[in-house]
């Protein structure tokens, strides 16, 4: 891995790292993914589940809840009329 | 004067019901703990305003004989599990002045039974650390020695109850976050069974391994209170009704002991043996087991827990809650607030979860984890067949000092090798006291069993509290 690597992760993260970070992250990673590498060359057979997780849902029905709009919408950092505001898109 | 450290939720619940105690009475005595200590000790990042006002209102309850399991009883709450009207920060700056529109169904729970909240605990940011280091709101101490950490990621909650700042404590787990900072505080710690409880209201870090999981003095305390909060909720998909599960017991105990073979410190491998031979003692026969797909079970769980957060942690971008950071576009704006608002640790777990899922890494990485994973629950799955309890130590080492292991991610990561099979299994796994080392730092043993055999655990677990 590489610097430029570095960029196009945090890039797609959309964090920004300064120098010394970017540089303690290659380091950080390197160590990290050489320790989790070992999970690469570990033979697995096809397992069949005797047990299989899944999710169980709720009726798809209007029910009460806690929150109301106003509660949300006093969260935002900035609004207009109920609406989120945000910067220009494009 | 009211002894609290030997106090346990019965016996409070009992000197209430016997009107020999007030909630009020009770709660005071830890908020004039909490002002004497909490200021060195960090173990609380807010105490609620309101807590003698719940007091006083559990203090009703009581003398009208309708007194529930953990009326009046004073409990501290991780600082991602939410409480209707009050901050919840993960110990994140993102979150600073986040104020939590809905309570956590575990919290729901608490109120209907009465409890006392007193306030919300210190933590690693958004739960990602083994020493509640990297709480963007400084360290919390290990009152055995404030020179040392507390462990994590719910350090601060077990600060709460060592230090008598409250009597019992929920933090949550995804990797170890309750029962390592059991192990380093002599508190006993419950990882409940994957879908035991709502993760309705906790502040997601890795989904498919996060729980909520209490603290307690003792097995009972641990006992109460997963039965106060545990249960189906429609609000999380994941959630089951715990059906308990009564199989045949053999009182066989496991030891993997080729998962630690070396690493392991000297002084908790003794007691470790010593440990060993007390159950022995007691009737329970203990065999030599191999985990050979469990040995796995930590670096699986820094590939699939990454991948978790790096999708969790999108949310936080400035727009709907939190802080946000001004930029020229929206773009900018994401970037500036996650940039800022974001602490070291989890910055390089997001980015590491980019990395495992991105184009050419996914197969390799994320999938073959899940698969592992997989070979893992089914491992246990087998082995439960034959035995009713998995053992090893808690940790491999006793608490460390403040600053250890900060610069070595790995090295901190190591610190729960001993925790990650229960989690990445989905079983529940109990840590318990079991001694302390020459220069009393607490030591801690932990056992797993099958899922949703919880029981079972705490059946053992109350065993050992008398043969320890």
């Amino acid at each position: 891995m590489e610097i430029k690597d570095i960029e196009k992760l945090a890039e797609l993260a959309k964090i920004e790292l300064t120098d010394t970070e970017k540089k303690g992250l290659l380091k950080d990673l390197d160590s990290i993914l050489g320790y989790v590498k070992q999970i690469t060359e570990v033979e697995v057979p096809e397992i069949k589940h005797e047990y299989e997780n899944r999710n169980v849902w709720r009726e798809d029905k209007i029910e009460e809840r806690d929150f109301s709009k106003e509660i949300i919408i006093g969260e935002f950092p900035d609004s207009q009329d109920g609406f989120v505001k945000v910067k220009k898109i494009m | 004067m009211l002894d609290l450290k030997n106090l346990t939720i019965e016996k409070a619940k009992e000197a209430m019901r016997k009107r020999e105690l007030t909630s009020v009475e009770l709660t005071s005595a830890y908020l004039k703990n909490i002002s004497e200590k909490n200021k060195e000790l960090n173990a609380y990042l807010e105490v609620f305003d309101d807590v003698l006002e719940q007091a006083k209102r559990a203090d009703e309850i009581i003398k009208k004989d309708e007194g529930k399991e953990l009326t009046g009883i004073p409990i501290a709450i991780k600082d991602n599990i939410l409480i209707k009207g009050k901050k919840a920060s993960a110990a994140s700056k993102i979150l600073e002045n986040y104020i939590a529109s809905y309570d956590a169904f575990v919290v729901k729970k608490l109120k209907e039974e009465g409890a006392v909240i007193i306030g919300r605990t210190n933590m690693d940011e958004f739960a990602m650390g083994s020493s509640t280091q990297t709480s963007a709101y400084g360290v919390a101490r290990n009152p055995f020695d404030k020179d040392r950490v507390p462990g994590g990621s719910s350090g601060g909650s077990a600060v709460a109850v060592a230090a008598d700042l409250a009597l019992c404590a929920l933090g949550t787990e995804t990797c170890g976050s309750v029962r390592q900072p059991a192990s380093f505080c002599g508190l006993v710690g419950l990882k409940p069974t994957y879908g035991a409880m709502s993760r309705s209201g906790i502040i997601a870090m890795g989904n498919s391994l996060d729980q909520v999981s209490p603290f307690g003095k003792t097995v009972k305390d641990a006992e109460i209170l997963f039965n106060a909060i545990k249960g189906k909720d429609e609000m999380d998909a994941t959630s089951i009704k715990s059906n308990e599960v009564v199989g045949k017991k053999k009182n066989i105990i496991g030891i993997p002991w080729h998962l630690f073979d070396n690493g392991v410190d000297e002084e908790v491998i003794n007691n470790f043996k010593g440990s060993v031979e007390k159950l022995k003692n007691a009737g329970y026969k203990v065999i030599d087991i191999k985990l050979p797909y469990s040995k796995y079970s930590l670096p699986a769980y820094y590939i699939i827990m990454p991948a978790e957060v790096s999708t969790n942690l999108s949310r936080f971008d400035g727009i709907r809650y939190g802080l946000r950071k001004e930029g020229e576009n929206v773009s900018d704006v994401y970037k500036k607030t996650r940039s800022q608002g974001f602490g070291a640790e989890t910055k390089r777990r997001i980015i590491l979860g980019t990395f495992v899922l991105s184009h050419g890494y996914y197969d390799a990485y994320y999938n073959k984890a899940w698969r592992v994973r997989n070979a893992i629950e089914q491992e246990f799955r087998n082995i439960f067949k034959e035995i009713d309890f998995v053992m090893t130590p808690t940790t491999p080492t006793p608490a460390f000092k403040i600053g250890e292991k900060m610069d070595d991610p790995v090295a901190m990561y190591l610190c729960d090798i001993f925790a990650a099979p229960a989690n990445i299994a989905g079983i529940p796994a109990i840590a318990l006291p079991s001694g302390f080392t020459d220069k009393g730092l607490p030591l801690s043993i932990q056992f797993m069993a099958s899922h949703f055999k919880e029981n079972e655990l705490f059946e053992i677990g109350k065993k050992f509290e008398e043969i320890r």
